[in-house]
């Protein structure tokens, strides 16, 4: 990393007026990913607290640090708080806000008035499911399966209900202003396959958002009312069926790991072709990959169902289709890596978040393929190894994109440079305590041991020691960023426009960008990615 | 003669990508609302499957006459937003806004209807939850037929309030001369929208008033 | 591989399955791993490497393409094979009723023997579990079996399982289902057939058809389904395991799940030829009632009755 001597620049974004009022206002698109920023971040360390609990609970097999009942609320406030108020906002809400008009050459989004109020319903879902803990909290599991969350279950459910209802429209509004944006704000030039990657997958996890999250919607209002009411269709004691319940929150909640996942290979493809200084290897098997995953991401819901009740053929319909889906991510993988070849190749932290990506997603990916194959599944599904195969590719695979992006756009989007050093220590630590929280968990899995258990047999207690141990290192690596990240705004060196030597257009700007991004169009005149000396 | 010069917003270049990108946005949303609807239709359809009998004789319980009047009600209106919209195309203002503003009224006849229904069905013990008297032997699945239809039809009728707003708005907005034959996007999205109301409706109809009475 | 015992006739199936998997997916993973590390060190900034751009080859991204794809769908089919086989029970499988509350589990054996969080089988004869849940959903999982099926309120899902092995294995519930989730668990013991046939003997109670027969009188269902009886209803012989054509034309199964809705939703599926007047006894009776009733309809067949009477 290089720094370069300040040149005289024009206002940058952060210098646009300075009161509280100057950015609750804001409609530029800049702010209001960092606005995103400050939520998340927050959101994240809440649910990685509710995880630590859960952890240091389950150290012993006896329930002694917490009863039952707070036992379950916990693991169900860090489930509703991670993928609704941190995952799937993270990357497209921040990174996805900040870069895209950045990178496709426009001087905002379509629509700034709504991705303000996106980020307004943001906060209002937030405070709902704030208010939920704070009035005793719930305990239904992030999955709100019936009719336990209608009938049976005597916690807040109708507040956290609302809460994610209001939130589904936040993600809603965003995914739609991106199709718009991308499909109407482009530079001259800027042709489809000219796309960064990046921009290819918030386009796919937009699509993803805009058509799944009203399922989820309406899903939750019928069982808010459901709950208000005592009828409804999802209700064994009417004649409803519980099992509609499951197909419609896992036509939704599968799709959803996409939003998760998607973004993650976007920064990464970013990431790996700067650390290596090559063309990303097969672009267009990279675009249709991503394509690829969006589309058949909506056919494959059934595979968490395979012993709950639908029918043999549906299990293999929905089995053989998740295999197919494996497919894509298998390219995706072996692209990134035929991507070192020939490279020239430097370890700046953002590589090495890069790198520890693929071969995250690569063990999750892989265990997936297990879960996909019914006759193992029935034995693994509800058991720690689906605990295991989902944090790997949401925490292992979608948290290191996520903090490998911050820091490759950290000077893009502060001016500032952090300590490489530190930020190195801190990626590496995260992978060794990632690793060490939950491989013990495929394991146990495989051993027979039931999730979502707030005691467990003695046979189980090694494996379980060894991942807590983990995951007290893992938070540690997690609140390292947060100190080093803060101590740069104010001590750190300034960076130039491009430190990393990259292409984008993102980089043809000053740091941190002025207003309205450029003070001209922008023309295009090649693909992305055009590393070579 | 031309209407005030319509200011095109910092982000975009010119009124030609603004009006794309207007345009894509509202079809975009009218995606994500046949999502929430369609939840509704597989409900609707998966119950219909578990009680068919019920079902039917719920239906038989709707009013048909008002529901078919409600049909053509809206229907005329959605040919009225249309009309209005070729009229603003074609330099027209007085008429285009009076044809907006009977939209809006059809609207609202529309919300008038509906609310008779639902005041008949409270007094005949069809309403799931807050009365409901039926006895024998649909009973139950006829339950599961009135929760959706409420459900289905309360959500529509959200939507035609929301619509009766966006008219009237209209309607000022052309009045005072907001729009002419270059731009008007706002008209021609809030007509799509009315559109999408209607089309929604036509689906509603057949599987709540019709469903039970033939044959 | 592990430390779980392989307790049922598909445990070693499943391992094998999954010890392949393991297999290839290990290799697949030291084989991107050791390319990653290979590449890093060899192209990392300031060697003298070759770094002229490759070509970007079709034939390699079809070759990553489509072995992937065929080694997926070798293991898809292998995996259909054994699912086939988990979801398919044998004719001679004996039925075993299971009943879920928060938080325990009730077994009703068909011999009338009852027994709470244990579940005692014969070695080496297929059992086939016919469950039910009287309130959340729940989930019967036995992992040295390698079996778990989810337990549904007002349905019936199966199960189906062989013991290997005589001993006790762990239960536990799989879904969660409220407070005390992880306390609900117990064990199912697999004992030699003849030490079976004397625990049973030794718990034997009234059978259960026997149970579900006196039932039949005291609810008054002999009113009407007796074959002196002067209301127009069916009369129920030899109804289980054939198939029912029903009013609007269509033809059912009669199985467990037939027989429970026609007590608790009669007017679900009309028998062709009879009037809708069957009561329900939704809310009147309880799961276990109704799986006495389902077990007595099971034995209802003439030759049944004859011999009663010829005796």
């Amino acid at each position: 990393m290089n720094t370069v001597e300040r040149v005289p620049a024009p206002r940058s974004y952060l210098e646009e007026g300075y009161g509280l009022r100057s950015w609750l206002t804001t409609h530029d698109h800049k702010r209001i990913a960092i606005l995103y920023g400050i939520g998340i971040t927050f959101f994240f360390f809440l649910g990685g607290l509710a995880a630590a609990l859960i952890r240091w609970e389950l150290v012993t097999p006896a329930g002694d640090l917490m009863s039952a009942e707070t036992y379950n609320k916990t693991f169900t406030f860090h489930g509703v708080v991670m993928v609704w108020f941190f995952l799937i906002p993270s990357i497209p809400a921040t990174l996805g806000n900040f870069l895209l008009p950045l990178m496709i050459g426009a001087r905002d989004v379509a629509f700034p008035r709504l991705n303000l109020f996106s980020w307004y319903l943001y906060v209002v879902g937030g405070l709902f499911t704030l208010l939920c803990l704070l009035l005793g909290g719930v305990d239904t599991g992030w999955t709100f399966y019936t009719p336990f969350s209608t009938m049976f279950s005597n916690s807040n459910v109708m507040l956290v209900v609302v809460g994610v209802f209001v939130v589904g429209f936040s993600s809603i509004f965003t995914g739609l202003n991106f199709i718009v944006t991308v499909h109407t704000m482009r530079a001259p030039g800027m042709t489809w396959m000219r796309l960064p990657l990046f921009v290819w997958a918030m386009y796919a996890v937009a699509l993803v958002m805009m058509l799944a999250t009203p399922v989820l919607a309406m899903t939750l209002a019928l069982i808010g009312l459901e709950r208000l009411f005592g009828v409804g269709i999802f209700d064994p004691a009417l004649g409803g069926d519980p099992v509609l319940f499951q197909h419609f929150f896992w036509f939704y909640s599968h799709p959803a790991v996409y939003i998760m996942i998607l973004p993650a290979m976007g920064v990464v493809s970013e990431l790996i072709t700067n650390g290596a200084r090559r063309r990303i290897f097969g672009y267009k098997f990279m675009v249709w990959a991503i394509i690829g995953i969006a589309v058949v991401g909506f056919l494959v819901w059934g595979h968490h169902m395979f012993v709950a009740g639908q029918s043999m053929y549906a299990s293999i319909v929905f089995s053989i289709l998740s295999f197919i889906i494996a497919v894509p991510s298998a390219i995706k993988v072996f692209n990134w890596t035929a991507t070192l070849y020939r490279g020239d190749i430097s370890f700046d932290a953002p590589m090495l978040y890069a790198l520890g990506f693929v071969g995250l997603f690569m063990l999750g990916g892989l265990t997936g393929l297990f879960l996909a194959a019914t006759a193992l599944d029935v034995n693994l599904t509800d058991t720690y190894f689906v605990v295991a195969h989902f944090h790997y590719i949401m925490v292992g695979g979608a948290v290191m994109a996520y903090l490998g992006g911050i820091h490759y756009w950290w000077p893009k989007i502060t001016g500032r440079l952090y300590s490489e050093a530190w930020a190195r220590f801190a990626a590496i630590l995260m992978f060794f305590g990632f690793n060490l929280t939950f491989f013990p968990q495929y394991i146990l899995g495989y051993e027979g041991m039931p999730r979502r258990y707030h005691e467990y047999l003695p046979q189980f207690q090694v494996w379980n020691v060894l991942s807590s141990a983990g995951a007290t290192i893992l938070g540690a690596a997690y609140l390292l960023p947060l100190f080093y990240l803060a101590w740069s705004l104010r001590h750190g060196a300034r960076a130039g426009p491009n430190p990393w030597d990259a292409t984008g257009l993102e980089w043809t700007v000053p740091s941190p960008p002025p207003l309205h991004n450029f003070d001209e169009a922008p023309e295009v005149t090649e693909g992305p990615y055009a590393y070579r000396r | 003669m031309n209407a005030r010069p319509h200011p095109v917003p910092e982000q975009f270049d010119d009124p030609v990508q603004q009006r794309e990108a207007a345009t894509l946005g509202m079809w975009a949303f009218l995606a994500t609302e046949i999502l929430f609807f369609g939840v509704l239709f597989a409900g609707y359809t998966l119950c219909r499957v578990r009680f068919p009998d019920a079902f039917a004789e719920g239906s038989r319980h709707t009013d048909m006459l008002l529901g078919t009047l409600e049909t053509a009600v809206l229907l005329t209106s959605s040919c009225a937003a249309a009309l209005s919209v070729r009229e603003v195309q074609l330099g027209g203002r007085r008429l285009a806004s009076a044809l907006l503003a009977a939209t809006a009224a059809l609207g609202v006849a529309f919300l008038v209807m509906h609310g008779f229904e639902y005041v008949a069905e409270y007094r005949e013990g069809l309403m799931p939850a807050i009365h409901y008297t039926q006895q024998g032997v649909h009973a139950r699945g006829m339950e599961i037929f009135y929760c959706l239809y409420y459900f289905i039809t309360g959500f529509h009728s959200i939507h035609v309030m929301v619509g009766v707003v966006l008219m009237l708005v209209m309607a000022g907005r052309t009045w005072r001369r907001a729009y002419d034959a270059d731009y008007h996007t706002p008209l021609e999205l809030t007509a799509l929208y009315w559109h999408l109301v209607d089309i929604v409706w036509i689906f509603v109809y057949p599987l709540v008033y019709l469903v039970g009475r033939a044959g | 591989m592990s430390m779980l015992p392989q307790a049922s006739s598909f445990a070693p199936d499943v391992d094998h399955l999954f010890d392949a998997l393991l297999l290839l997916c290990g290799l697949v993973t030291i084989g991107v791993f050791a390319v990653m590390i290979v590449f890093c060190v060899r192209y990392r900034h300031g060697t003298a490497a070759e770094r002229t751009p490759a070509r970007q080859h079709l034939g390699v991204e079809l070759t990553w393409t489509l072995i992937p794809f065929v080694l997926f769908m070798g293991i898809f089919g292998w995996s259909v094979h054994l699912w086939i086989r988990l979801r398919t029970p044998p004719k001679n499988a004996q039925p075993v009723y299971v009943v879920a509350k928060q938080w325990m589990w009730k077994v009703q054996h068909p011999g009338g023997q009852r027994e709470i969080d244990t579940l005692h089988v014969p070695v080496g004869q297929p059992i086939r579990l016919v469950m039910t849940s009287q309130d959340v959903i729940h989930s019967f999982y036995v992992p040295a079996f390698r079996v778990k099926q989810d337990v549904l309120p007002d349905r019936y899902t199966e199960l189906w399982f062989t013991a290997t092995q005589a001993g006790t294995f762990h239960l536990f519930c799989a879904e969660f289902c409220g407070t005390d989730h992880a306390r609900m668990g117990g064990s199912v013991i697999a004992m030699a057939p003849a030490d079976y046939a004397r625990w049973l003997h030794a718990h034997a109670g009234l059978g259960l058809a026997a149970q579900g027969e006196a039932l039949f009188r005291q609810l008054g269902c002999s009113g009407c389904h007796d074959p002196q009886s002067g209301v127009h209803a069916p009369d129920l012989y030899d109804l289980y395991g054939h198939t029912v054509p029903l009013s609007d034309g269509s033809q059912v199964l009669a199985d467990e799940r037939y027989l429970q809705d026609s007590i608790l939703l009669p007017k679900k599926q009309i028998a062709a030829g009879y009037a809708p007047i069957m009561p329900s006894f939704e809310g009147r009776i309880g799961a276990e009632d109704v799986l006495a009733l389902v077990d007595y309809l099971k034995t209802r067949t003439r030759a049944a009755e004859d011999s009663h009477e010829h005796r």
